[in-house]
């Protein structure tokens, strides 16, 4: 009846061994099996990288150059006009995207660092630090965070560090929160246990033995988190106690020009103009959203294909 | 006994059936052509390593297939309906009525929100069988049957409230409660201590017999399979190798890999003379928050040899693993290591008293972190207790996997690459890698298929000889008792019940729950159970 050998060695246990793919194999392998959103998604965040990157070079005019005409209309100089002091809104754009993305991930990447390296030392802890630790981020957590950041920037005076402290404090609550709660599943785990048996210090078990087994859940509020620091930064400026003029930025962009869509009816143009950052912000969000729900889809194990 | 078949009748009959499952982005082969016979009234028991497809032709068996499977060629004939064809809608008016199914996990299978007479009737009911009253009245009948305390009121209790050998068997009656001609068991005891299979394993048996229903008994366990089948069908790979009546295959197994099934269980170690204590355990007391699971725990470790530490779950075998590596400081009592006296917390403890006990987990799978390779996993004890970097370090991982048999090409592979005896292997090298004297193995090869199991265990053999290593082996199991220890250890909730040397522990006179351990290990003897049951009647009346 049988077709396989009959007798059993440590050899050809050994001697089958499993598929290896390298990681670029299986980065590559991903990114063909990806959805349109998703590739949409990293095109869009590729070319918003390029034009913060290079903006100096892209941009036709200066970051704070003011030009005699306040409010020119849509021009084949001033691309989408300038704005209420004669500053090109289309060089202003490009600025922007370098000021409030890159203002945005530093945030992020702050608030990931204290969230993240408090919640896995909580994890691991789970006596009065973890406690302490917990409840401080509830009460942090109480207060509504966008009226919060606005009396903190008051007291401390709305410059880009305190903005990016300010807020990524507020921010690192959730990612707190969220690394606690996967890692406590990793921490239960032998192979945390072998580690501290075997003498390992904190650092060791947080770094090499939690973090990689919970990089995806991370990965993915990354995402999310960066859009809503960005919508905060966003919302701040709008409110004037973000990014603080002469320095280009969506968010104040909007306010600066809101006037303007009331001149819709005679002048599309100049009513669409205070949009365009707005739109901005909205694609990077999309775009970012995006990415991460594909990311999401690819960990969580749920196959529908 | 239903009017519909008759004993034997052939009631279920599989021609050249083959599965398919889908992995890796590729239709795999799991069952590969298998023909099966079941007539009415007798039971069929399926063995084999896990991956053999054993549990996938158990479901086939009732025209079920696992999502993520399909059936691709064969026949399914039950009772002259061929299930390989029906639709889903038809096989439902087979499945909870004509045939049912017994899980492994009781304690996964039961939906904890319902009390568990309901789940007993409800597809019966569901059915039209039998009415809601009377159901409710042969469900009790089949509780005593199956000998649940209480049987007139177990019914109103929740899932949680009983335990798994009485949800086991709770899971048992269900299955019988609409009478079926054919049940199938998928590993029912598999997950149950030996003293609580016994009862469970008879109490099936028996009413198996009673009602004269037709079975398949889906297990790995060689001798309880034994206990419960006529027949024996050994599979390997999705192919069938050898079928036989019970006692023909146990005498005279034909085919090679069926005896070598056979051979893991004589494996024996002859004992060794007794040498100073490496370790000794000196009135341990140990709690978790209020609740005191140590009492008085007294063990000697002579060095170079293997002290087997066996007991049912919640005998406290763990936790005294946990007290000696320092996870959970004692109350009270000392631990001696070399004849000096190791700090209770683990924080106290030099980087060389670590070093020098070692530990091997149960969980192959949870023991290794996913995320590092091979290299980084053994690595890691050589660079921080030796100091070992760079090309010392890569030889000496080298040294260490030939040691454990397996190939240099293993290094880069991560845990989820290798298979369940690979895994394990590596977690030997990495306890080896701290040149260890005291090695804590906490259930190695339970979760592993026997044939696996035998190699590990020879492995751990072969180095202690060659290193003169002292193991701590932590087990249920009495033939791997058998097979490694010198001396063993008995526990029962929290106490040392016996210990001495393998051959007096294992000589009567016992005390009682040495004898109660003892006895219910399965043996490879059909009769083992029936006169098993007798004589503990005959004790007890």
């Amino acid at each position: 009846m049988t077709q396989e050998p009959d007798t059993y060695s440590a050899l050809a246990e050994v001697g089958a061994p499993q598929e290896h793919r390298s990681f670029w194999d299986k980065l590559v392998l991903d990114l063909k099996k990806s959805p349109w959103s998703a590739r949409f998604g990293m095109l869009v965040i590729l070319a918003y990288a390029i034009v913060g990157i290079f903006a100096p070079a892209l941009a036709p005019h200066g970051e704070a150059e003011v030009f005699a005409a306040p409010y020119a209309p849509w021009s084949s100089e001033f691309i989408f006009g300038t704005d209420q002091i004669g500053r090109d809104i289309f060089s202003r754009m490009i600025y922007g995207a370098r000021n409030t993305v890159g203002i945005a991930v530093a945030t992020t990447l702050l608030a990931f660092f204290i969230g993240g390296s408090l919640g896995l030392a909580a994890a691991i802890d789970r006596g009065w630090l973890d406690q302490l630790l917990s409840r401080s981020v509830d009460v942090l957590m109480a207060i509504p965070s966008l009226i919060f950041a606005l009396v903190l920037l008051s007291i401390f005076g709305s410059t880009v560090t305190n903005l990016i402290m300010i807020i990524a404090v507020l921010d690192s609550t959730r990612v707190f929160r969220l690394t606690r709660a996967v890692a406590l599943n990793v921490v239960v785990m032998d192979y945390v246990e072998a580690a501290r048996l075997r003498g390992e210090g904190l650092g060791w078990i947080m770094r090499r033995e939690i973090l990689p087994n919970i990089m995806p859940p991370l990965i993915a509020e990354f995402g999310l988190r960066f859009c809503f620091v960005f919508l905060s930064i966003a919302a701040l400026s709008f409110l004037g106690v973000g990014i603080q003029p002469p320095t280009a930025d969506w968010g104040s962009m909007v306010r600066d020009n809101a006037s303007l869509i009331q001149f819709a009816q005679y002048d599309l143009k100049a009513g669409l103009t205070p949009l365009l950052p707005a739109a901005a912000i909205a694609l990077l969000t999309v775009a970012v959203n995006f990415v991460v729900d594909w990311f999401l889809h690819k960990t969580s194990g749920l196959r529908d294909e | 006994m239903s009017e519909r078949t008759k004993k034997g009748d052939i009631l279920l009959s599989i021609k050249g059936l083959k599965i398919q499952g889908f992995s890796d982005e590729k239709w795999h082969d799991i069952v590969k052509g298998v023909d099966l016979t079941l007539r009415a009234g007798e039971v069929l028991g399926l063995i084999g390593e896990s991956g053999a497809g054993k549990s996938t032709l158990g479901l086939a068996a009732m025209g079920y297939t696992q999502p993520g499977c399909r059936i691709t060629e064969g026949e399914i004939i039950f009772d002259g309906v061929d299930l390989a064809k029906l639709s889903d809608e038809g096989k439902r008016k087979f499945w909870g009525d004509r045939m049912t199914y017994v899980a492994q996990s009781a304690a996964a299978s039961f939906n904890p929100a319902h009390r568990l007479i309901a789940q007993t009737t409800a597809s019966t009911i569901r059915a039209g069988i039998k009415d809601r009253k009377s159901a409710y009245d042969d469900a009790k009948q089949l509780y005593r049957a199956l000998n649940l305390p209480d049987p007139d009121h177990i019914g109103d209790r929740y899932p949680h409230q009983v335990s798994g050998g009485q949800l086991q068997r709770v899971m048992t009656a269900m299955a019988m409660s609409p009478r079926p001609d054919l049940l199938v068991f998928d590993e029912p005891t598999t997950a149950l201590d030996v003293t609580t299979q016994v009862e469970v394993l008879a109490s099936m048996r028996s009413i198996v017999e009673e009602f004269n229903t037709a079975a398949i008994y889906i297990t790995h366990d060689l001798a309880v399979v034994a206990q419960m089948a006529d027949t024996i069908k050994v599979l390997r790979h999705g192919y069938e190798v050898e079928e036989a009546p019970t006692r023909q295959m146990l005498s005279a197994p034909e085919q090679p890999y069926t005896k070598s099934l056979w051979s893991v269980r004589a494996l024996e170690k002859s004992q060794q003379a007794v040498q100073a204590s490496v370790l000794s355990l000196q009135g341990i007391d140990a709690s978790y928050g209020v609740q005191k699971v140590l009492h008085n725990v007294n063990i000697e470790v002579p060095k170079g040899s293997t002290v087997a530490v066996v007991g049912e779950s919640g005998s406290g075998k763990s936790t005294t693993a946990r007290v000696i590596t320092g996870l959970l400081p004692q109350t009270f009592g000392s631990v001696k290591f070399n004849g000096e006296d190791l700090p209770p917390a683990l924080a106290d403890r030099s980087k060389d008293q670590k070093r020098r006990i070692q530990m091997i987990y149960q969980m192959a799978d949870t023991a290794m972190n996913p995320r590092q390779t091979v290299r980084e996993i053994i690595g890691r004890p050589l660079e921080f207790y030796l100091g070992m970097r760079g090309e010392a370090k890569t030889k000496r991982i080298v040294e260490l996997l030939e040691m454990i048999e397996l190939d240099a090409v293993f290094m880069e592979r991560l845990p989820g690459e290798l298979s369940g005896g690979q895994k394990q292997r590596i977690c030997i090298a990495r306890a080896l890698a701290a040149e260890p004297d005291f090695i804590i193995c906490d259930e190695v090869t339970s979760a592993l298929d026997q044939i696996v199991q035998e190699g590990i265990l020879k492995l751990l053999l072969r180095l202690q000889n060659e290193l003169g290593l002292t193991y701590l082996f932590i087990t249920h199991d009495i033939s791997t008792v058998n097979a490694i220890a010198d001396q063993v250890v008995v526990m029962n909730q929290g106490e040392v019940v016996e210990q001495g040397l393998k051959t007096d522990v294992f000589q009567p006179p016992y005390p009682d729950y040495t004898a109660l351990l003892l006895s219910s290990v399965p043996e490879m003897d059909p009769d083992w159970l029936t006169n098993l049951i007798q004589k503990r009647a005959e004790t007890n009346v």
